[in-house]
């Protein structure tokens, strides 16, 4: 596939690791954000080829990890209701609440549907009238763009049985509160590289500058993730911190205007809980209120829900990159993808997910960071 | 989550007056949104994520990318501590 399979060259990543070598004089922390690039990280043993001392650390960047207990309660709570097709992408129907998850309540009667983008839950409206429809509206700024079409699209057609439950995160904030953390050994970072096709870079260059911070704009195939580090490592070793696009095929400074603006016409900022993490300030979006007769969170009263997450879990230490998925006792053992006990084990994207899928649970040896 | 794939536009109509596009993924042909990409046409690449276009492939810069990295391979070739650890 063109743009994919040429950044999988083993050679070139060879090549680019053998140059990572010869820059490094000392050991680095660096964190992808992206669960997608955790993902890829893990799939390709790509933390494994690089030199001792080169520890790649897993950041938040995983939307259904961090979708707090409280908003799958109330999905819950809405999906059960007779009157409603609950729509949702295929990543958060096994993600528990406090009682089930989506897969459950569907087994139960209630009528889930996996939609592949939020114009399919839209279709679903227009061939139901005489049902709600409620799309989960869950993801980073990438696909705020899908989800904010869909709604925009609901109003100006008039389709009124169509409304999303939004539980929208943002990049930046979560980067912000990771420098600022106490205990934080961040030092660089390979920045979100889908994210910033439709925000652009500015936000970045503002972090990288207030906290002195390296930050390459960073793809998701191996060479990219390689290309990315070596960027970040030239810049620590030679003290220097500012903002490098890696993925110039895909992402400009300014990302995409007309996306961005679509999307600050349908959603405003405001504060989000992150599961794991808790509350961080302006660090979400949701609709404005002039899409009020389309914001399922308006349109549904749902008693106030009171959840607990289980006291072992050690999933938001794992999500500032402080602590790795080994340094949990509950890892692969009363914690796997089938009963997670937290945000990160909930989804594929999630470090821990990731590290039980490709076997690394059966590696319990392994330490999980280099001192 | 933002999984993004690159896909090539095989043709453009207009669907619910969004402008949409048939893509083809690696032999997949898949529908998905351009109305954010208003300057994609047919043979552009892409990229698309749950059914929208988020961003045009710029082909130029790929190759160029392309192109440093593999010039770092030959620059490596040439320096003498290349031969240390065997990687």
């Amino acid at each position: 596939m063109k743009y994919v399979d040429e950044y999988r060259s083993g050679a070139l990543a060879r090549n680019i690791v053998r140059e990572i070598r010869q820059v490094q004089t000392r050991p680095w922390v660096i964190m992808e954000v992206c669960g997608g690039q955790t993902h890829s990280i893990v799939k390709h043993g790509i933390d494994e080829l690089l030199p001792e001392g080169i520890e790649l650390v897993h950041g938040p960047g995983c939307p259904v990890c961090v979708t707090s207990l409280e908003m799958i309660d109330k999905a819950h709570a809405i999906a059960r209701r007779p009157e409603v097709i609950f729509t949702s992408f295929g990543d958060m129907l096994r993600v528990p609440g406090s009682e089930a998850d989506l897969l459950t309540l569907k087994s139960q009667g209630a009528d889930v549907r996996v939609v592949y983008s939020p114009l399919d839950a839209l279709k679903i409206a227009r061939a139901n009238p005489e049902k709600k429809v409620v799309f989960f509206a869950i993801g980073f700024e990438t696909t705020a763009l899908a989800n904010v079409m869909a709604v925009w699209q609901a109003k100006r057609e008039g389709v009124k049985n169509f409304s999303m439950l939004v539980s929208h995160v943002l990049v930046p904030p979560a980067i912000a509160a990771i420098l600022q953390a106490p205990q934080n050994r961040v030092q660089g970072f390979l920045g979100p590289g889908h994210v910033c096709a439709v925000r652009g870079f500015g936000e970045y260059e503002a972090i990288s500058s207030r906290f002195r911070v390296p930050i390459a704009i960073t793809g998701f195939e191996p060479l990219d993730i390689l290309e990315g580090t070596l960027i970040v490592v030239r810049q620590l070793e030679s003290g220097r911190a500012k903002v490098e696009n890696q993925y110039v095929r895909a992402v400009r400074r300014e990302g995409n205007r007309m996306a961005q603006e679509l999307m600050s016409e349908v959603f405003e900022i405001c504060d989000r809980k992150w599961r794991g993490v808790g509350a961080i300030p302006k660090s979400g979006y949701r609709l404005r209120s002039e899409f009020r007769d389309h914001d399922a969170g308006r349109l549904f009263e749902v008693e106030e829900i009171d959840t607990q997450e289980p006291a072992a879990c050690i999933s938001g230490q794992i999500l500032k990159g402080v602590k790795k998925p080994h340094d949990c006792p509950a890892f692969g053992t009363s914690c796997t993808p089938q009963h997670p006990l937290g945000a990160t084990m909930v989804s594929a994207e999630g470090a821990c997910a990731a590290y039980y899928l490709y076997g690394r649970h059966l590696r319990k040896e392994e330490t999980g960071h280099v001192t | 989550m933002c999984l993004g794939i690159p896909g090539k536009i095989l043709d453009c109509f207009e669907s619910q007056g969004l402008r949409m596009a048939k893509v083809e993924f690696g032999g997949i042909v898949r529908e998905a949104c351009l109305q954010c990409i208003p300057e994609a046409c047919v043979g552009d690449y892409v990229l698309v994520h749950v059914g929208f276009a988020i961003a045009r492939m710029d082909e130029q810069e790929a190759s160029r990318t392309y192109r440093l990295l593999e010039e770092m391979g030959q620059l490596n070739e040439l320096k003498p501590s290349d031969n240390e650890n065997g990687a």
